[in-house]
């Protein structure tokens, strides 16, 4: 056992560095669970479904629990992160990639070929894989299962399984544990059940209710205002109604004042579904997420850029539905892009005015020039000089958000690439939502990671474990406060400190951000000589 | 041509100083090292054997940035210091001028003559040489049987920690009756030791290292204990008695040598241009209760700082302000601000507190007869640096610090609080005392 990585491809040396025989069992308990899935991938039709699917996810369950028992229960309360590079699992190792290549081959078979996993097309019963899980699917919705149902089935327990284990792994740390409970819940209840629950409504014939995810906000459910989507809330109803201005009051109201509170942390580690997955499954990769400024620079102009992609799409979509007849719709489409743009100039003003001196320079030039973009286009609409080149085609320009943005980027990537870019490659690099409250919280939040005084000792521990790819030690050794757009709140840079030198608060906006370089523990009157100028 | 600032050494110390001297000026910087190519943080090192990080991990800064700041790097070992023609010889023969010299080359692992004690399989735990030894010496517990470790110090339980994460048994030889217990009070020391013990680690308190024994191929095979003559059966030693400062290329240099180098509150040696700082750096008079030399990470840091306003034109008087500190000692953070003696000074009253879990508490220590409090340790709960710091400037009394204590948490959200038991706890003793 040497912590040399082993670079070769072999597969003759798979790595079972401090595997137990314990471990060995309860991996092997694991393994026979997910065969049972290969089996029916490869289009075995199991004789009695219910019974099998059952078996399969307990096996994967139990295989999970055991192993995480004996990883963690044997030892003192602590950090446990011995060994995370010397297993290949965690390092980019072999079984880094296989992982890796498997999961990014499962997402596009999932999203571009799903009658390979047995979906039924043409009104055929399902066969295979989506088979399996039909018996699940009517016992909740009374409709047999969809390759989504498959996926959200599986989702749902590896947040709860690997849920388990990081619990367990972080038993010392109330914050870490209620947190996980929290985001197991968001999944179980809001973005697996109650949406399956909603979808029973449908069998009377006034309600048409699209699969909604309550906790799952615009612009991350970004076909909420897809016609499909509007067409169905506004046909069921008053229910209906009421989740389309939830919807909409969520984005505006709620979001806003939670983040001003709590920072996005509320939202990005406690609540959604795509953060719930990577703190919980995704933990093991957590220190894969690149430190180097080159990816910060990538980062900021990426996802605010699927930001502006999603924004324009959005704002596409809306209008195709709205008509221009005013004794039709309330909402014309007229009176809908003159709104868009004063509420997007309102926004870009009230930055410039109060808060540009909080921006960094390419920040400032950034949200010119993406605002320039946006109202030009709204604009050369408004006034008729193009009427083509940009609405008309707002079907294509959503299929590509929906291919591109949505499919590829959140799932084949996102998730696909845990081994290989981090557990939250999706959430730093794309998400739009992190996005929105990224701005929120950087610029009008009680949030801040508060580091303590002069007891860094520049070890490297948050840095290197912190996913969202934050070099918190930068910000540590000199004693500033942390308040960047892309931390979300998950606290693991404060579990791993060996110095008890970072703690997540929320407190009074005055002093939060303190850049000046404080030298703590030295004289006073140094510090004021160096604060001064 | 701008000044010519030669730092020796890229540790803590050094690399600061250049830092601030780029920050306020435009001179010349070269840092010279024969250790690594990059600052690395020394503190991390044993987290790369524990596999919590790489070793690219413990760089706080990236590769470029030094070119990029104008600090030049040159890796070389400087056997001399010509201060009469402003120069340094390096052990290639090269010779290198300078305006103005900043020693900063840290320390050495202490070894106090033990038949043995250079053997193969015996090192200490300070340079990043240690740890390719370490791994070479112990990859895991087929290879290394058993690891002994001698001297009961911070180094010392760090190098038990990284041998138990790769499950090597490890027999940790303490001279004093209980762990680090001239520094720490009998009640944290004690818990620190059950917490040692809970790990399975052989601690054995109250010995000394007689000798080391060699295999016929000139490898640690055993090492005898001092005071019961028992022969334990060995791969590795762990020599981990302290440091002393790495002066020993100065002998003949002209340069004021104590223990270190001496230097002022200046940070100046003897000599002009030519100044010391960190672990290698020795006051002429200790500051406060401070040891003339502090082999302490941040005073290192903050000597640089002071040193850097010095050279650029501001000269400052190194003036570290209340003592503060911390460490791990395994699962267990501890964390001191102010003054708090192992053994209580005559003026000094001490309140212990302890958790019944067995893995927090705190000691807060007190002026006899003026209430003013002096300092605290605390295990297991975090407090607030600049708090402390504040109450210690403001003499505050030792009753205003515990109604207070709360103000001072820096736990993470949801954590137990423990201030209103260690209130009770304080009021119970008060009124047992007087």
């Amino acid at each position: 056992m040497s912590n040399k990585l082993d670079h070769s491809m072999s597969l003759a040396n798979p790595n079972t560095k401090g595997v137990s025989i314990q471990q060995k069992i309860a991996l092997a308990i694991g393994l026979v669970g997910l065969f049972i899935l290969a089996l029916a991938i490869f289009n075995t039709n199991f004789p009695n479904q219910g019974v099998f699917l059952t078996l399969s996810l307990i096996l994967i369950t139990a295989g999970t629990i055991l192993f995480a028992n004996d990883l963690y229960l044997k030892k003192l309360e602590g950090i446990k992160n011995d060994g995370v590079w010397f297993k290949s699992i965690s390092s980019r190792g072999i079984l880094g990639w296989l992982t890796g290549v498997g999961l990014t081959a499962f997402y596009i078979v999932l999203y571009f070929k799903a009658e390979l996993l047995g979906l039924g097309t043409n009104g055929e019963a399902n066969t295979g894989l989506v088979a399996l899980f039909d018996p699940l699917s009517r016992i909740l919705s009374g409709n047999p299962a969809s390759q989504w149902f498959v996926y959200g089935t599986l989702y749902t327990v590896a947040i709860i399984v690997f849920g388990y284990k990081f619990i367990l792994k972080y038993r010392h740390n109330r914050y870490q544990q209620i947190r996980t409970v929290s985001v197991m819940f968001f999944q179980l209840g809001f973005a697996f059940l109650i949406p399956e629950f909603m979808a029973r409504l449908n069998t009377s014939p006034e309600y048409n209710l699209p699969y909604y995810d309550l906790k799952s906000m615009w612009p991350l459910n970004y076909y909420l205002f897809d016609g499909w989507s509007l067409d169905g809330l506004l046909s069921s109803q008053n229910l209906g109604l009421g989740m389309l201005i939830f919807g909409v009051v969520t984005i505006f109201v709620i979001s806003p004042i939670l983040t001003y509170k709590f920072g996005k942390r509320w939202y990005c580690s406690w609540v959604c579904g795509c953060g719930g997955l990577a703190e919980t499954a995704g933990d093991s990769f957590r220190q894969l997420s690149s430190k180097k400024m080159s990816a910060w620079r990538i980062e900021r102009w990426l996802i605010h850029t699927v930001l502006v992609f999603s924004v324009v799409m959005t704002i596409a979509m809306i209008y195709t539905y709205l008509g221009s007849d005013p004794n039709k719709y309330w909402l014309t489409r007229g009176t809908f892009l003159a709104g868009a743009a004063t509420i997007l100039t309102l926004v870009f003003s009230v930055v410039m005015i109060f808060k540009r001196k909080e921006l960094g320079k390419d920040a400032r030039y950034g949200a010119i020039g993406y605002f320039a973009i946006i109202i030009s286009l709204l604009i050369m609409h408004y006034t008729g000089t193009t009427n083509e080149v940009f609405f008309i085609k707002s079907g294509s320009l959503r299929s590509a958000y929906g291919l591109y943005i949505g499919s590829i980027f959140s799932g084949v990537i996102g998730t696909g690439f845990y081994p290989i870019l981090g557990n939250r490659a999706w959430c730093r690099f794309g998400c739009p939502m992190a996005a929105i409250l990224g701005f929120q919280q950087r610029l009008f939040s009680r949030f801040r990671i508060t580091t303590n005084g002069g007891q860094c000792i520049s070890c490297g521990n948050c840095s290197t474990y912190c996913e969202m790819g934050i070099d918190v030690r930068s910000y540590a050794q000199k004693g500033e406060n942390i308040v960047r757009s892309s931390c979300v709140g998950c606290g693991v840079c404060s579990a791993v400190c060996p110095r008890g030198v970072l703690k997540l608060e929320n407190d009074t906006l005055d002093g939060r951000i303190n850049s000046n370089e404080i030298l703590l523990g030295n004289d006073v009157d140094l510090m004021d000589f160096v604060n001064k100028k | 041509m701008e000044e010519h600032i030669a730092i020796i050494g890229n540790g803590i110390s050094g690399i600061t100083a250049a830092r601030h001297i780029r920050k306020m000026s435009d001179k010349k910087i070269t840092i010279i090292s024969a250790e690594t190519e990059y600052f690395f943080s020394r503190t991390a090192l044993m987290y790369i054997y524990m596999g919590h990080m790489k070793f690219e991990h413990t760089q706080p800064y990236e590769n470029w940035f030094w070119e990029k700041n104008r600090i030049e790097l040159k890796n070389g070992f400087v056997s001399e210091v010509n201060h009469k023609a402003n120069e340094l010889v390096f052990a290639s023969g090269e010779v290198m001028a300078y305006d103005k010299l900043i020693i900063a080359v840290g320390s050495k692992p202490n070894k106090f003559g033990w038949p043995g004690q250079d053997l193969d399989g015996v090192m200490g735990m300070y340079h990043k040489q240690d740890l390719e030894n370490l791994e070479k010496h112990a990859p895991n517990n087929q290879v290394c049987k058993r690891a002994v470790i001698v001297g009961g110090g911070l180094i010392g339980i760090e190098l038990a920690e990284m041998l138990h994460s790769r499950n090597i048994p490890v027999t940790f030889l303490v001279r004093e009756n209980s762990f680090w217990d001239a520094v720490l009070p009998a009640g944290e020391s004690g818990m620190i030791n059950r917490h040692i013990q809970n790990h399975h680690i052989d601690l054995r308190l109250g010995m000394n290292l007689k000798e080391i024994v060699a295999d016929d191929n000139g490898k640690v095979k055993a090492v005898v204990v001092q005071e019961t003559g028992e022969v334990i059966d060995c791969n590795v030693v762990g020599l981990t008695p302290g440091v002393s400062p790495n002066v020993d290329f100065l002998k003949d240099s002209g340069i004021e040598l104590g223990r270190g180098v001496k230097v002022n509150r200046f940070l100046e040696t003897n000599i002009p241009n030519i100044y010391a700082i960190g672990d290698c750096a020795e006051q002429h008079e200790a500051i406060g209760n401070r040891r003339p030399i502090e082999a302490v990470w941040y005073t290192g840091r903050m000597m640089g700082e002071t040193l850097a306003q010095t050279i650029c034109g501001n000269k400052t008087e190194y003036k570290p302000g209340h003592w503060f500190n911390s460490a791990k000692f395994l699962d267990i953070e501890y964390q001191t601000y102010g003054w708090v003696f192992g053994r209580a000074q005559e003026y000094e009253q001490q309140f212990h507190w302890i958790h019944e879990d067995d893995t927090k508490c705190i000691t807060v220590s007190y002026h006899k007869e003026t209430a003013e409090f002096l300092g605290i340790n605390t295990f297991g709960i975090r407090m607030r640096h600049e708090i402390f710091d504040r109450w210690l400037t403001e003499k505050r009394d030792v009753n205003y610090v515990m109604q207070h204590l709360a103000e001072a948490n820096f736990d993470p959200e949801f954590y137990s609080v423990y201030e209103s038991d260690i209130l009770s706890a304080y009021k119970k003793s008060q009124l047992q005392t007087t």
